[in-house]
């Protein structure tokens, strides 16, 4: 592959219009995707401003409308707007993914630094609890603290975000042990720097790096598995405008009314898609060993 | 090697232990208190106290984990409330069996056709195909496997009406009627199997392709479906394994939403129902059930590779 000039571009390439287009030549799936990525972004923090309707507004006149120009996704069993609705409904998958992330990664992070720095028991004990989060698919891990915590917006967070410990604390505690293993560090610690101190000097800030690019890439997971505890039922609860909730409401009625699923679920696919072009695109950028294979 | 073996299965006792402690405390932490659920509105304290010192609820935590796990080993799961069934019964004997069929045909279906076009995509690597292939590829393991299942009703189910859209019927008492049904679940379920074995296949296989063993095969004047099918993927086989065991997880979570969506009675609709129905006796059952499996095919596959590949023998 191409190695990338990683010098600083020319003044002329920091125009935003010149830097897009150079993007988008050279990778223009990535660009296209993160603008939709954006877009549902946007749509999310503007939405009392670009839904046309408000997310609970039930217009009576217009119960299971299919497109129309008033609605222009049509409207579901109650008559309400569903495009408002999956505007409204992009806070709910924000909200939720990048919370549940960042529960995964601080959590991953504890326990990846504790059972990289450790050694014997310890570290044996660590790794085997995080193999058990591992052992529990992460949709069956958050339907059991679901279970535990009960249904609601903040339980699917704190449920997501327990299921994703897992394979962060692996991430991070593979990197420690490459980071560990350097000349650098067993350097600071023959100069006897504190060994907290180099933790924190050496360790943490080598490995908080790869522990973002790997937050990016799961946050699509974290979406695609809050939607689907939502789909269950399990969730959060009706009638917030969720794209989960709304996809299972419209199953009833798949064979009369197709948009009531099918709006939502083709706004999750494709930011679902969207999110996930993304991430390999960041994973490529900064990923040595995904670098060279290409 | 058997040293090597022995940890194996001791990480692997160890592993088991935690799932087990977390199963029983999911119990303990459940909402709700087990015996009023039991006996419903109506009870004295007599018969409350009674029912805690029947079910072993008054002795310390650790005893009864001990006693718990014990029943669990010998199939004694307890009672469902709701189906007034032996939970072991239900959840080991008849809805494992449907999840495990409906995993097999997705994951025989996903390697039946993900292998062949990871194949070609590699042999014809750069072309239009290789594109295309990617680009499905990117987009099936992307796409949210319960709205898959819904717009598959709808288009197969509904509008052309050639498939059924829901329920089970068991391959081996009517293999064709079972088959019949497992078409949309299965497909489903295995879309993003098949696109990760794509994936998987073609950037092993280019890899391989570009070893010099191959070229010795190719100045030899092997013809070329040998070279790629038997000197190729000889060398890609191994990482198929490790994915295809390693996703197992991932198969279950997939099963618990395909389940839902076509109304199969598998371990995830059991959950789900389980869940809804403040059945956390079900629930733990389930839960212990896919931790087993998983953790038993994660040892099966670190087992199989010293047998696979003699390289990775240990001495």
């Amino acid at each position: 592959m191409a190695v990338r000039d990683l010098s600083l571009p020319d003044r002329d390439a920091l125009r935003l219009p010149r830097l897009l287009a150079d993007q988008l030549r050279s990778r223009p799936f990535f660009v296209i995707a993160a603008m939709v990525s954006l877009t549902f972004l946007f749509a999310a923090v503007f939405a009392p401003w670009v839904a046309p309707y408000a997310p609970d507004f039930q217009d009576s006149n217009a119960l299971m409308a299919p497109p129309s120009a008033a609605h222009w996704c049509g409207t579901d069993s109650f008559g309400q707007d569903l495009l408002s609705r999956v505007i409204y409904g992009t806070r709910y998958v924000f909200l939720i993914g990048f919370s549940s992330v960042a529960i995964g990664a601080v959590g991953g992070l504890a326990i990846g630094l504790a059972a990289g720095l450790t050694r014997g028991a310890v570290e044996w004990g660590l790794m085997r609890f995080v193999d058990a989060i591992l052992a529990l698919p992460s949709l069956i891990m958050a339907i059991a603290f679901i279970s535990i915590l009960g249904p609601g917006v903040d339980k699917v967070i704190y449920a997501v975000g327990f299921a994703m410990i897992g394979p962060f604390a692996r991430t991070v505690r593979a990197d420690v042990l490459q980071v560990r293993a350097q000349a650098f560090v067993e350097a600071a610690g023959l100069m006897g720097v504190d060994r907290l101190r180099i933790i924190w000097r050496h360790i943490l800030p080598n490995v908080i790096f790869p522990l973002a690019v790997q937050a990016t890439i799961r946050i699509a997971e974290a979406i695609l598995v809050s939607s689907a505890l939502s789909f269950l039922g399990l969730g959060v609860v009706p009638p917030a405008p969720d794209w989960g909730l709304m996809i299972s409401e419209g199953r009833a009625f798949i064979s009369i009314v197709p948009w009531i699923s099918g709006v939502p679920g083709a706004a999750l696919a494709l930011l679902l898609i969207a999110l996930s072009i993304v991430g390999d695109g960041v994973r490529e950028q900064f990923d040595p060993k995904m670098r060279t294979n290409r | 090697m058997l040293r090597w073996a022995l940890a194996k299965i001791l990480q692997t006792a160890a592993v088991l232990l935690i799932v087990s402690v977390a199963s029983f405390s999911l119990l303990k932490l459940a909402p709700g208190d087990p015996v009023e659920l039991m006996l419903g509105d109506d009870y004295s304290k007599e018969s409350h106290q009674s029912l805690m010192i029947q079910l072993g609820l008054d002795r310390p935590l650790p005893e009864q984990y001990v006693d718990w796990l014990a029943r669990f080993v010998r199939g004694d799961w307890g009672t469902s409330f709701v189906s007034r069934t032996p939970i072991f019964q239900y959840a080991f004997v008849e809805a494992l069996p449907v999840t495990l069929t409906l995993s097999a045909a997705a994951l025989g279906l996903a390697l039946l056709i993900g292998i062949p076009l990871g194949v070609l995509s590699a042999v014809r690597k750069d072309s239009a195909w290789d594109a295309a292939a990617a680009a499905v590829s990117l987009t099936g393991s992307a796409f949210p496997s319960f709205y898959l299942g819904i717009l598959l009703i709808w288009i197969f189910g509904v509008a052309f009406g050639l498939f059924p859209t829901m329920g089970f019927v068991a391959p081996w008492s009517d293999f064709w009627a079972g088959a019949y049904h497992l078409v949309l679940p299965a497909i489903t379920l295995s879309t993003p199997f098949m696109a990760l074995i794509v994936r998987i296949t073609r950037a092993n296989l280019v890899e391989v392709l570009e070893q010099p063993y191959i070229a010795a095969a190719r100045a030899r004047g092997e013809p070329a479906w040998r070279i790629t099918w038997v000197h190729g993927m000889r060398n890609v086989l191994m990482p198929l394994v490790t994915i295809v065991g390693l996703q197992l997880g991932a198969l279950l979570h997939g099963a618990v939403l395909t389940e839902t969506v076509f109304s199969l009675p598998g371990v995830g609709r059991m959950i789900t129902d389980a869940v809804l129905n403040r059945e956390y006796m079900v629930v733990q059952a389930g839960v212990m059930m896919t931790g087993c499996l998983v953790i038993f095919t994660n040892l099966a596959v670190d087992l199989s590779y010293p047998v696979l590949d003699p390289r990775l023998r240990p001495r």
